[in-house]
């Protein structure tokens, strides 16, 4: 078992969530999610769709357009579509930036990664164990678990910033020299070899992020159905609930009992 | 090469009138993209400098680049050689062969020291104590760093000198290096290309003639006057790009309309040179008006960007050629069967442990 060092688990789910459960009860909703990242997640998740279909047409185009050139302008369309779906996409996330500094703890989540916290790491090979079918009951948690967040943080996080960054930065080419995304983002063709280099990393980008996106759907399904909170209505209404009596492992200071357990 | 003469005494002696001299002059203003105005300074400078003794080595190459220097039509090359610069060494063109030429090299360093500048076509090869490439039986690497030493500024002809080029194409056995990352302490203009066009080196030589400077460089040291633009950006196709109107294979209908060739591979949406603009051979044609996309030629690695006849470049750190996308929906795919497999297991064990949570 992973070490859980630094507390008694609330949960030896195996045991307690059975065994007493008349010790401490948990029936709680808790609002979770604000107004500001939930307006986020479904205008990010629309700019993600539009811009990984935009672009794969970018670089695999539609069948040639009949008539003459003057009547058609289809690829300046799409490429359009793209563009403007990349500014809402790039402010979207400076607003989430934003939120994160001001909002309430869960908003700050997406941009953490406790690389030196042991018991982090722990829960999350206790997740990743859980996925492996090799637990039998995974713990319980308000915001995200921590195999959730790990993976949101390199690809939406990480992820955004690397797709804002050398976006701009093809889009500093047709911009041209002296733009402002030429001042902010045109020093990264020339660190990634030539231009066509940042096309190839752009689309391998996208890749990573479709990839995530694929999981991220499946898990939040899977999660809603089969672990014992709620998950996909929560992003709709902001509020967690809890679908048994146990605590959440990342809400301490909420837990009405067992706080001597944790303390240490 | 006794006493350095004007540019002006030079042209004279060649029976060239005042007239026609002021007419040069107005003209290679226009070509640098000048205004009327810096014509009397031009003048100015062709009539008092002294000229400026260029030495052109030629390393690792194809001698592609002289092959089109002397090809350019504005200014004439033969202007440029014999009136503009005092072209001291170029073991291509120069009539003297042997030792005599190789000491016209020492002659040249030790007396404009720090004056000359160094025009460098190839590159050298580092492997093998740059056995692969040896000039009057020295290696080029050695020649290279000797006469780098005391110039003034260093012009990198060519895709070679700037980048590497095809000797330095993966797996690049003789370590072909660009110029510029063996001499490190001298400024370098990079004109690439495969060759560069004709008119663009002679302009660069021209504007720094001319002004005693070095022109402005983007960021990757290459001349903003020629290289600020894509080739895409002033391509007469573009507006069969916008419509999305391509060519779909070579000779098919788009190709004779004159569709735009993204789909067949250009690579004018990557590629930073003035093909479109300036063209060859006098403004008659460029790849693209001749139904071919662009290669890329003048970017860097670019013969590690391949396909030429595709949009998407190979990632050669996969083995097999294989581009983005097609790495990606690979992944996908296994991403999207593991997940097949894992809801299945799933279900499964759900049903197994129906109403123990």
């Amino acid at each position: 078992m992973a070490p859980l060092d630094n507390a008694k688990p609330v949960a030896t789910p195996d045991e307690e969530g059975t065994a007493a459960p008349a010790a401490g009860r948990f029936l709680k909703a808790i609002y979770v999610y604000e107004v500001p990242v939930r307006i986020w997640h479904w205008v990010n998740a629309l700019a993600i769709v539009v811009l990984s279909v935009t672009g794969y047409l970018i670089a695999n185009p539609l069948p040639t357009m009949p008539g003459e050139a003057s009547a058609n302008f289809l690829m300046g369309y799409i490429r359009f579509v793209h563009f403007a779906a990349a500014y809402i996409f790039a402010i979207g996330f400076i607003g989430r930036l934003y939120w994160a500094l001001v909002g309430n703890h869960h908003a700050k989540q997406l941009f953490r990664f406790p690389f030196w916290d042991r018991h982090w790491w722990g829960e999350l090979f206790l997740e990743a164990r859980w996925y492996l079918f090799l637990e039998r009951k995974p713990k319980l948690y308000v915001g995200h678990n921590p195999l959730a967040q790990f993976s949101m943080f390199w690809a939406i996080a990480v992820g955004s910033v690397f797709m804002i960054v050398t976006g701009f930065a093809l889009y500093s080419e047709g911009a041209g020299q002296g733009s402002w995304q030429d001042k902010l983002f045109g020093w990264v063709i020339p660190l990634f070899g030539q231009s066509m280099d940042v096309h190839t990393w752009h689309h391998l980008g996208m890749w990573a992020i479709l990839l995530f996106v694929i999981v991220h759907v499946y898990a939040a399904v899977r999660e809603d159905i089969m672990s014992r909170q709620s998950i996909i209505s929560t992003m709709i209404s902001g509020v967690r609930t809890f679908k048994d009596a146990e605590a959440p492992a990342d809400e301490g200071h909420e837990r009405p009992v067992k706080k001597a357990a944790r303390a240490g | 090469m006794a006493t350095l003469e004007t540019f002006y005494e030079v042209m004279r002696r060649q029976g060239i009138t005042r007239r026609s001299f002021l007419k040069y002059c107005s003209l290679t203003a226009a070509a640098l993209g000048l205004g009327p105005e810096l014509v009397p300074q031009i003048v100015h400078a062709m009539e008092t400098k002294p000229r400026t003794p260029v030495l052109w080595l030629h390393g690792l190459e194809c001698t592609c680049c002289s092959e089109s220097f002397i090809r350019s039509a504005h200014p004439l090359v033969k202007d440029v050689v014999l009136s503009m610069i005092s072209l001291d060494y170029d073991d291509t063109l120069m009539a003297s062969a042997g030792h005599h030429a190789e000491a016209i090299l020492d002659e040249v360093m030790e007396k404009y020291k720090g004056n000359y500048i160094l025009a460098v076509e190839g590159n050298p090869p580092l492997n093998q104590d740059g056995m692969s490439c040896i000039i009057g039986g020295k290696p080029f690497t050695d020649q290279l760093r000797k006469v780098a030493k005391d110039a003034k500024a260093i012009i990198s002809w060519g895709s070679c000198a700037s980048f590497g080029c095809v000797q330095a194409a993966r797996p690049n056995p003789t370590r072909a290096t660009p110029v510029h990352e063996v001499i490190t302490d001298k400024p370098i203009i990079k004109v690439p290309g495969c060759p560069p066009i004709a008119e663009v080196m002679t302009g660069v030589i021209t504007y720094m003639l001319t002004f005693d400077r070095i022109p402005e460089l983007d960021r990757q040291g290459r001349p903003k006057m020629f290289y600020s633009q894509r080739i895409h950006d002033k391509c007469y196709r573009r507006p069969h790009f916008d419509a999305g109107q391509f060519v779909e294979s070579f000779d098919d209908e788009g190709a004779r309309k004159g569709y735009c060739l993204y789909k067949v591979g250009c690579k004018g949406p990557t590629t930073y040179n003035a093909c479109s603009t300036v063209r060859w051979n006098e403004g008659t044609s460029f790849p693209i008006q001749s139904g071919h996309g662009c290669i890329g030629c003048s970017e860097d690695g670019f013969w590690d960007k391949g396909s030429w006849y595709a949009r998407q470049s190979d990632i050669l750190q996969f083995g097999i050629e294989a581009n983005a996308d097609q790495i990606g929906t690979t992944a996908a795919i296994g991403v999207g069967s593991i997940i097949a497999a894992h809801a299945a297991v799933s279900a499964l064990k759900r049903a197994q442990h129906k109403g123990d949570v």
